[in-house]
């Protein structure tokens, strides 16, 4: 065995696969529409039929349709999968999105006790606030 | 630690001793890095979103005694928007898949109707924001009309570059063909285009459908 | 603006020039004029120099439109150091100010001339010295250490390095034409809002930031990349060495954190430009949101400025004690850790804006918590030291000071990290003399350890020791002179960016706050006449074995400087000590078989939309539309035709490889 090889085996393993991450099918693509248009669907008639009294129960509910559906972009359109240049793709999605979770829950959370401590009033008056 | 490190077989030569260079260049496919490094950028670029939504969600309730979204959303059009954005999606993968075949004159036909998907939704979103301008819910009317422009219009401002990179590529593609060069960059645009898709999710339904719910 | 002469004011000059007229030149600030006229002098002279000589060619084509990552980190170092004399500059400018600014006296400065002088500072030291000089050292050593030709996208390193430039061009402007932003160095609505700050000056201050950012984030980007992607063979993430390991952390940081600056940015301009309500005290906007958001990258830089450089202690250390790094698993696991954590403590940056005793207390713990790893690789360097055989040599030097300097700035911010202390020392001069502390100790005396470390290896002699260590003296001691009477100060409860003080009794620490000041400008003439000396006497400074220090790790294992394709065979890694362990075993080196070697071309492309982007910039600030509209456009054109060229690469022929490696053969032979 050449030393040749071995870089292909050891370290060239990634760079071969690097240029082609993974591909659909016409099934997989199918599939991800289908998925899509139905977890695009059920939450803006959800909210345009009114079907919960309660707003709150539909907004968990079409967080989890929005949450499901970028799953599903994910797979069917992105190709995700842990695999592809090595796990390095999932690792950097996966700390992304824990850095958005960071900025969006912190933001939220620093600016709502500011609010709170600063401006004590209900969401109603900001709103009417000039 | 100190004990002297165990080699990895691969790396001896026929004797058991261990190697120190390779004697040829190993094979490095050119754009190797590529994708990985674009995946990267949208990483980031979804850390700008990030800090949109972020912004919307704080600012979100300010009308600044203005319309909130109750006024001024119209969820059938929000509906059609969308459409437009999940038929574009559909037919760059079409156009993935006839570039996998190398089938130039489909890949060339499903990347012109994605263009067309996108030129619609992006007149839809005008159309939407020159209604409200209109309507005197300009992004100076307050902090929840400031974000909501922003971050919409941060993600238009996205697809019209993806259109205008689409038009590039498919003149590249009538120039050189299917080429590996002009493949990689295909998917490029193939995973910034979904990318979009994927942030739109977040905003027909952090943006208009919980603003509905208000 | 001062009130236009009537002339000045007719629509064709506005449409043609915008708000730009003769009263933005500041005639009537003597220092202005003064520094314009010597740059103005210096700048021609360096002109005519290179025009005398016939140099513009050769700049040109080996150094400006150059891929090569080594030539681009010893550029990236050049623009660090130039601006690092401007930043240094405006501190003893401030320094001596505050020193005389006392029994009615106003000082030297105006205030307005003042607040531009501290923003300018922080500014400038943070985005245009720091982080270009930390990206050069990374752009220089990271290929070099994991045995790659170059990085990744190697136009993309050229373009990153113009648009750095680009933003350091558009700050420099503001000297000279118009003003700089009086607003502190992040630039806080409501005062950087149109309302409070309607001149150009937070205009100068976005879009430098915004066109050095994209460079920024773009080579972040690229180092990512090449260390994922282009190690030599055999070298698995744990045998990666430890400068790059922290590399790669810094820059995971950099692309996590910099997006958010480019928008709190994007939409501060958006108040400004368009008058949009995000951080207006009116119409729904909340100013604190900005504060909140500019923090969320703010603490992440910071740690994107320590952690190469962390990686820098490590390999002096183990270098200088001639022994493996203690505990580099732990050093590893440390240094993610720190890059986690680095995005949870942001808070701790406004404690007194009022989020309340819940919030406080868990940005308070986690930012006590994140002193841990800090401390674990305290104590594997000393440990690495401890029974080491020592070389006090420069790098070595920086080191031991930067552990002693750092570990009391570090104890200092544990200090600010209790919620009700830091209601005491919120914006106080205790805080400056912190941040100073860990700064200048950790990433300034690191880089200072860094050039000293790596310079035989850029130039292939070594720096002159004697005037190295009247800087390392100078600097050392000045700086404790410089810093410690602010600490003090601090604690008595003197605030942050004054100019003038009522309180006679504190002058004297003033005085000694600015006499270390004037021993740090001693250390740094001392070190540009080190710079000086070791270029006049570098054919006695000399090293011909590429291994001056009996180094570690694979960057030694090459000539120095290394040829531009940086080893004529690709290494192969056993042990995360490379070189060491090649050495340890016998290794021979090859000295035939050369094959040709396949590089990337130069291009020019990425010092003309830098260009273009300071003429996009330029139209934005001064509200010349048509120039902003120009340059977009010619932006766009630049970079789409730049996709039509598909050569981008040529190989090297093996003649030349083997007409490289023969002279070192020679010269190696040399040695004996």
């Amino acid at each position: 065995m050449s030393a040749h090889d071995h870089a292909e085996h050891g370290h060239g393993h990634h760079d071969h696969h690097g240029g082609h991450a993974a591909h659909g099918t016409m099934g997989s693509y199918m599939i991800g529409f289908g998925l899509s248009v139905f977890l695009t669907a059920i939450p803006f008639w959800l909210v345009m039929t009114g079907f919960f009294a309660n707003p709150q129960t539909t907004a968990i509910i079409i967080m989890a349709f929005a949450v499901v559906q970028i799953v599903v972009h994910m797979i069917y359109f992105l190709h995700m999968n842990t695999r592809s240049e090595g796990g390095w793709s999932m690792m950097a999605l996966i700390f992304t999105l824990v850095l958005v979770v960071i900025t969006l829950s912190g933001s939220m959370w620093v600016m709502y006790h500011l609010n709170h401590n600063m401006m004590p009033m209900s969401v109603g008056d900001m709103s009417q606030m000039p | 630690m100190a004990s002297a490190p165990t080699i990895d077989p691969a790396f001896l030569d026929k004797d058991g001793n261990p190697l120190f260079h390779l004697e040829h260049e190993p094979h490095h496919p050119e754009g190797s890095s590529t994708m990985l490094g674009f995946w990267m950028y949208l990483m980031s670029d979804c850390l700008i979103f990030a800090c949109l939504f972020a912004t919307y969600a704080v600012l979100g309730g300010n009308y600044a005694a203005g319309p909130g979204p109750k006024d001024l959303f119209d969820l059938p059009l929000v509906a059609l928007n969308t459409a437009m954005l999940l038929f574009s999606s559909i037919t760059y993968g079409f156009a993935m898949l006839a570039m996998e075949k190398n089938k130039i004159a489909a890949t060339q036909g499903w990347l012109a109707i994605t263009g067309l998907f996108g030129l619609a939704f992006l007149a839809i979103e005008m159309y939407e924001f020159a209604h409200l301008i209109h309507e005197g819910a300009t992004p100076m009317r307050s902090g929840f009309l400031s974000a909501f422009f922003t971050l919409v219009g941060t993600h238009g401002l996205h697809v019209t570059f993806g259109i205008i990179w689409l038009v590039t590529l498919m003149i590249q593609v009538a120039k050189k063909g299917l080429i590996p060069a002009n493949q990689r960059r295909l998917m490029c645009l193939s995973m910034f285009w979904h990318f979009l898709d994927v942030i739109w999710i977040g905003v027909f339904t952090f943006v208009y459908l919980m603003g509905m719910l208000r | 603006m001062s009130p236009h002469p009537a002339s000045e004011n007719s629509g064709i000059w506005k449409m043609i020039f915008g708000r730009l007229d003769w009263s933005a030149i500041p005639l009537h600030e003597p220092i202005l004029i003064g520094t314009f006229a010597m740059v103005a002098i210096g700048g021609i002279a360096v002109l005519g120099l290179v025009t005398k000589y016939r140099l513009w060619g050769m700049l040109w084509n080996d150094w400006f439109t150059t891929v090569d990552h080594k030539r681009i980190g010893i550029m990236y170092m050049i623009l660090g150091l130039i601006m690092f004399l401007r930043g240094f500059a405006d501190a003893i400018m401030m320094r001596l100010q505050q020193a005389m600014a006392f029994n009615g006296s106003e000082g030297y400065l105006n205030a307005h001339h003042y607040d531009q002088i501290f923003t300018a500072h922080g500014v400038i030291m943070i985005f245009f010295v720091a982080m270009p000089m930390i990206t050069g050292i990374m752009n220089y050593i990271v290929p070099l250490q994991i045995g790659a030709r170059d990085v990744s996208f190697p136009f993309l390193n050229n373009f990153s390095f113009w648009m750095t430039t680009a933003g350091a061009v558009i700050v420099m402007m503001s000297l000279f034409v118009g003003e700089f932003a009086r607003t502190g160095w992040l630039a806080y609505p409501p005062l950087s809002g149109i309302a409070y700050s309607p001149g150009v000056g937070v205009d100068y201050y976005i879009w430098g930031l915004q066109i050095a950012g994209i460079g920024t984030l773009l080579s972040g980007v690229n180092l990512i990349a090449t260390i994922v992607k282009m190690r030599a063979p055999g070298m698995n993430m744990m045998k990666l060495p430890v400068f790059t390991w922290t590399s790669l952390c810094a820059n995971v940081l950099i692309v996590a954190a910099f997006p958010v600056l480019t928008a709190v940015l994007a939409l501060l301009s958006l108040d400004r430009y368009v008058g949009t309500a995000f951080f207006t005290n009116d119409m729904g906007g909340n100013p604190m949101m900005y504060v909140n958001l500019i923090w969320i990258w703010g603490h992440p830089e910071v740690y994107i400025l320590i952690l190469p450089l962390f990686g820098v202690f490590s390999e002096v250390t183990s270098t200088f004690s001639s022994k493996r790094l203690f505990g580099y698993s732990s050093m590893v696991y440390a240094t993610v850790v720190i890059a986690i954590l680095s995005y949870l403590v942001w808070l701790h940056h406004f404690f007194t804006m009022g989020s309340g005793a819940s919030v406080n207390s868990f940005f308070g713990i986690t930012t006590m918590v994140i002193s841990i790893p800090t401390g674990a690789k305290l104590f594997n360097w000393l440990f690495t030291m401890y029974r080491g055989r020592i070389r006090f040599e420069l790098p070595m030097m920086w080191t031991v000071a930067f552990m002693l300097t750092f570990t009391v700035g570090g104890m200092t911010g544990v200090l600010l990290a209790v919620p009700p202390a830091d209601f005491v020392l919120h914006n106080s001069l205790f805080l400056i003399a912190h941040f100073h502390n860990v700064i200048i100790g950790g990433v300034l005396f690191g880089l200072f350890a860094a050039i000293n470390y790596w310079w035989p290896k850029a130039f292939g002699y070594k720096l002159d020791t004697v005037w190295g260590k009247r800087s390392f003296w100078l600097w050392v001691v000045g700086f404790w002179f410089a810093f410690m009477p602010l600490y003090i100060l601090g604690l008595m409860g003197v605030t942050r960016r004054m100019r003038v003080f009522d309180d006679p009794s504190l002058q004297i620490w003033f005085q000694i706050a600015a006499f270390g000041s004037l021993m740090i400008a001693a250390g740094i003439a001392c070190m540009f006449v080190q710079f000086g000396v070791s270029i006049k006497n570098r054919d006695k400074l000399r090293d011909t074995t590429g291994d001056p220090w009996d180094g570690r790790t694979l960057e030694w294992a090459t000539s120095s400087p290394p040829p531009d394709y940086n080893f004529a065979f690709t290494p192969v890694i056993h042990d995360n000590d490379a070189w060491a362990d090649m050495k340890k075993r016998g290794y021979q080196r090859p000295l035939s078989g050369y094959e040709a070697i396949h590089m990337p071309s130069n291009t020019g492309t990425g010092i003309i939309i830098a260009g273009l982007s300071i003429a996009f910039s330029v139209g934005m600030i001064w509200y010349m539309w048509w120039l902003a509209g120009l340059s977009f456009v010619g932006i766009l054109a630049v970079a789409i035709g730049h996709t039509f060229n598909y050569k981008r690469d040529f190989y090297i022929p093996k003649d030349v490889v083997e007409r490289t490696e023969g002279e070192r053969t020679a010269l190696l032979a040399t040695q004996g």
